[in-house]
């Protein structure tokens, strides 16, 4: 029996201890949100929080988070009902195509600007480079970083973006 | 193996129909009656098969296309939405379902007739064979880059137009006054003379009742109101906060979870199973054998996954397990010397002729590997098969093709097939093809319980329909003056489009063709398809023959480009945004390609430093002509997603076949390019206004070559094989054995 807290919930689960916990949450909590990718924490799309540290869900095991303090994508805030400053960056700057990596993205960011709140190009590369997208979206991505971190931005989506008549 | 058939009839289709089939999308009399209980609820009317009103107003547009990641049905949205003046607001989008009666009209067989005879006044212009094809075909597809320029052009907008003019004849027999005194805009009607304004939806009942408009008048360019903007997609803020559903993130009571390996050696086949060992593992319900598969169903993913590991399959690998990357090239090599049942693509002047008169000869050999599409949700399907039905939940790039393979697997009548289509977590081709829906559902019907079949990265990784290799063979002939005379060009496999390895430049005498050279890998779609490979082979030739000729790689294209203004255009602007011809420091190069592809052409420069042999890429300029940017954001989005798809396979992309199977693995050895590692890229639209084109595939073809001609212009080495990680730049490469 593993008891911790997710979103603010405290859970109590009676599964393998050793089972990652990618599954419990996707499978027992049916927080759906966050995403299976590759199982050997290289691509990052199930990036979550334990008191505040990102970590790779797909390869942490649910023992480590007996007594522990989860938050996944569902925690962090949602469109409808107050969004975390980086999803309203992410939708302001159009970032998802796919979308599947972005749950796993905006948490590694969360977790970036909740220890600086001001990061640089090479602190954002440091903090995202284990997040693949494969639609290719990390120029937007940096830019609606940069967004919610208040930083000036030269921003991408302009509806009235000109375009040059042949 | 055969030709991916399905796709090559969608894009051949395309060219075969082309303008003639304007109009048609509605011409099948009237069809909603019919087409209603599929599709609406209380209190809504279909207005015509792609459109329906609520009582409160509110338009829903019904999207034949699947969301990968493309930004599709939001573009489409607004061709519709635009033409019928319907309130952008409170309009919305279903995607249409899996039933042969929404086929995708723009593309496949509704699109041309439904189940209608061809009227006789359409004969001549529909290619029988093409109809009797795609008839047989269940198109639902979403590929080829075709949405607005088909689905968009010859079915959405004609659709909004339509229901349009449907509601002003509505009014105008309630209100007894004359269409023409009749104005609409944001989904009201208005006539000013009596002073009177309604709602569309006070008319939806009686233009239900119509026949569409054969032919409704469009909306001139400088009247849109929606197409040309860039609305925020309507997908996007679901996937910000994790609502967004996949097909993995469905949940069914009693749902058990299944995870599968697929005999290793493509084709192989599963002689045995020792399941005791993973049957006695927790929370394993069952050890399921197929014709070439063991499954593991359990109580949990993870669990099925430690007890397949326990599997102990023996494989009957039909004599195949011998073959590997290096025998293949070897195959491909003796095949190009042979001239094996070579076929012409293009044949024109005289060839022999002109490298008889050669001052000069260049010539190369250049060499693709195979490519996992590596999406970055691993394939997965859920399905129950009950009560004599079999329902899937799946996220794939042709819904009704899906169901029509579950039936036949299941030997089900396709009626009592149900198809839920999600979100895709990237598609590339990759879910075209229906292999994993099927093992879903022949698992289903063993368990008899909701099964939730998902793939490990790994399985993913090495089960994948691939993108070819592909080996290309170039011989140029230069004159005195160093220019091309003659262009020649033999490869191995060829598939579509049928145009990826033609050239756009003026070189009188070419000739161009393929030789057969099957293997045993399976392949597919892989994102531009064959442009994936010939644009790299011929973008990079070009630029040797400027380099044998010591010409300008710019200017030469410009000169052979001379008389095709559009082709000139976004090479110019794509060279003037990159400052081409400003000189760089040492270790830094330019490159320049241009490609035409599913009716788009991109140009773009691309700048690299290598330090010590390391590669980076820091800028991308791209110009691009869709003939009109439907929404220049998505565009944009599709232009940059298709450069950093096409950099990663440029870099890093290849699988390696030993014993007969993919080496592969994740991403480990499977790179993807990565935050740190991705360039600034610049996108400049130029709306020619010519024929709508394409925007999911056209920013991938070019990417490679300007690439490989920036690291020669910044080493002088000639890169001729992908993935560029095989090269040791620290010096300069002269010989193809050098690499890897």
């Amino acid at each position: 029996m593993t008891t911790f807290t997710v979103n603010g919930t405290q859970q109590v689960v009676e599964v393998d201890p050793a089972t990652p916990l990618l599954w419990v949450l996707r499978e027992q909590l049916q927080l759906t949100g966050t995403k299976f990718g590759c199982g050997m924490a290289q691509c990052g799309a199930c990036t979550i929080h334990i008191n505040g540290q990102p970590v790779r869900a797909c390869v942490t095991p649910l023992a480590s988070a007996q007594g522990q303090d989860v938050t996944t994508i569902e925690g962090l805030g949602s469109v409808a009902n107050n969004p975390h400053p980086l999803q309203q960056a992410w939708i302001d700057e159009q970032v998802p195509q796919c979308g599947y990596c972005q749950s796993g993205q905006i948490m590694s960011a969360a977790a970036l600007l909740a220890k600086n709140p001001e990061p640089t190009d090479a602190d954002i590369d440091t903090a995202m480079a284990g997040n693949i997208c494969r639609c290719g979206t990390y120029g937007r991505i940096r830019k609606a970083i940069k967004r919610a971190a208040g930083q000036a931005v030269v921003q991408n989506f302009d509806p009235s973006l000109e375009v040059q008549h042949g | 193996m055969g030709k991916w058939t399905r796709r090559a009839v969608l894009t051949t289709g395309v060219v075969a129909g082309g303008g003639l089939l304007v109009g048609v999308a509605l011409r099948m009399g009237h069809r909603a009656p019919k087409l209603a209980p599929l599709v609406t609820g209380a209190d809504e009317t279909l207005v015509n098969a792609w459109v329906k009103l609520g009582a409160d107003n509110a338009t829903t547009v019904i999207v034949p296309h699947s969301e990968m990641g493309q930004g599709a049905q939001t573009a489409l949205m607004q061709m519709l939405a635009d033409e019928m003046d319907a309130d952008w607001d409170t309009t919305t989008f279903m995607e249409a379902p899996a039933f042969d009666e929404y086929a995708n009209y723009a593309m496949g067989k509704g699109f041309i007739l439904g189940d209608a005879p061809i009227p006789s006044v359409l004969v001549p212009t529909v290619d029988g064979l093409f109809f009797q094809i795609t008839k047989s075909m269940h198109l639902q597809v979403t590929g080829g880059s075709a949405s607005i320029r088909t689905t968009g052009v010859y079915g959405m907008r004609i659709a909004g137009s339509a229901a349009r003019q449907m509601l002003l004849s509505a009014a105008a027999s309630a209100w007894q006054v004359p269409v023409g005194e009749l104005a609409t805009s944001h989904s009201y009607i208005t006539h000013e003379a009596s002073n009177r304004r309604a709602p569309y939806s006070e008319f939806a009942a009686a233009a239900a009742e119509m026949t569409p408009p054969a032919t409704p008048k469009l909306k001139p360019m400088k009247d849109f109101q929606l197409m040309g903007k860039s609305v925020p997609r309507r997908d996007i803020p679901a996937k910000v906060d994790g609502t967004a559903q996949f097909a993995m993130d469905v949940s069914l009571p009693d749902m058990v979870y299944a995870t599968i390996q697929r005999a290793p050696v493509f084709g192989g086949k599963l002689k045995s199973v020792d399941a005791s060992a993973a049957s006695s593992q927790p929370g394993v319900l069952e050890v399921v054998s197929l014709d070439n598969a063991v499954a593991v169903v359990a109580q949990g993913y993870w669990q099925a996954r430690q007890a397949l590991a326990k599997v102990s399959p023996q494989w009957d690998t039909q004599g195949l397990d011998k073959v590997s990357s290096e025998s293949i090239f070897a195959q491909f090599e003796g095949d190009l010397d042979a001239g094996t049942e070579r076929k012409s693509d293009l044949a024109a002047g005289d060839v022999a002729g002109a490298f008889a008169a050669a001052d000069q000869v260049v010539t190369a050999d250049y060499r693709v590997p195979y490519l996992a599409h590596a999406c970055m949700e691993p394939v997965n399907a859920t399905a129950w098969v009950h009560d004599g039905i079999c329902e899937i939940w799946v996220g794939c790039q042709n819904p009704l093709g899906f169901k029509h393979a579950v039936a036949e697997a299941l030997s089900l009548d396709v009626e009592d097939v149900t198809l839920h289509n999600h979100f895709m977590g990237g598609g590339f081709g990759r879910k075209a093809s229906p292999d994993w829906v099927i093992q879903a559902a022949q698992l289903a019907d063993k368990v008899r319980r909701p099964v939730q079949l998902v793939w490990s990265r790994e399985e993913d990784m090495r089960q994948d329909n691939y993108r070819p290799a592909i080996q290309s063979r170039f011989r140029a002939a230069l004159n005195a003056q160093g220019k091309p005379i003659a262009w020649e060009n033999s490869y191995v496999d060829k598939h579509e489009p049928a145009e990826a390895p033609l050239i756009p430049y003026a070189i009188a005498a070419q000739d161009i063709g393929h030789v057969s050279s099957p293997t045993h890998v399976p392949f597919g779609p892989w994102r531009s398809v064959d442009h994936s490979q010939h644009g790299f082979f011929t973008e990079s030739f070009i630029d040797e023959v400027a380099a044998a000729s010591d010409a300008d790689p710019f200017e030469l294209r410009l000169e052979l480009l001379s008389g095709k203004p559009r082709h000139q255009a976004v090479l110019k602007l794509a060279a003037e945004q990159a400052e081409w011809g400003t000189p760089l420091p040492k270790g830094r190069g330019r490159g320049i390609a241009l490609q035409e592809s599913f009716g788009s052409l991109v140009a773009q420069v691309v700048e690299v430093t290598v330090v010590d042999g390391n590669v980076s890429v820091d800028r991308v300029v791209a110009a691009v002509d869709a003939g009109f940017a439907v929404s220049p954001d998505g565009l944009t989005a599709q232009i940059e997603s298709g450069i950093v798809y096409g950099l990663t396979a440029a870099l890093y992309g290849e699988i390696t076949i030993d014993d007969g199977a993919a080496v592969q693995s994740n991403f480990h050895d499977y790179q993807a390019l990565r935050m740190n590692e991705a360039p600034t890229i610049e996108t400049h639209i130029i709306n020619s206004g010519v024929a709508w084109g394409g925007a999911g595939e056209p920013g991938t073809p070019g990417i490679a070559p300007a690439l490989a001609n920036a690291v020669f212009n910044a080493t002088g080495t000639r890169v001729r094989q992908l993935p560029l990680k095989n090269y040791d730049l620290r010096y300069r490469v002269e010989e193809q054995d050098e690499v890897g």
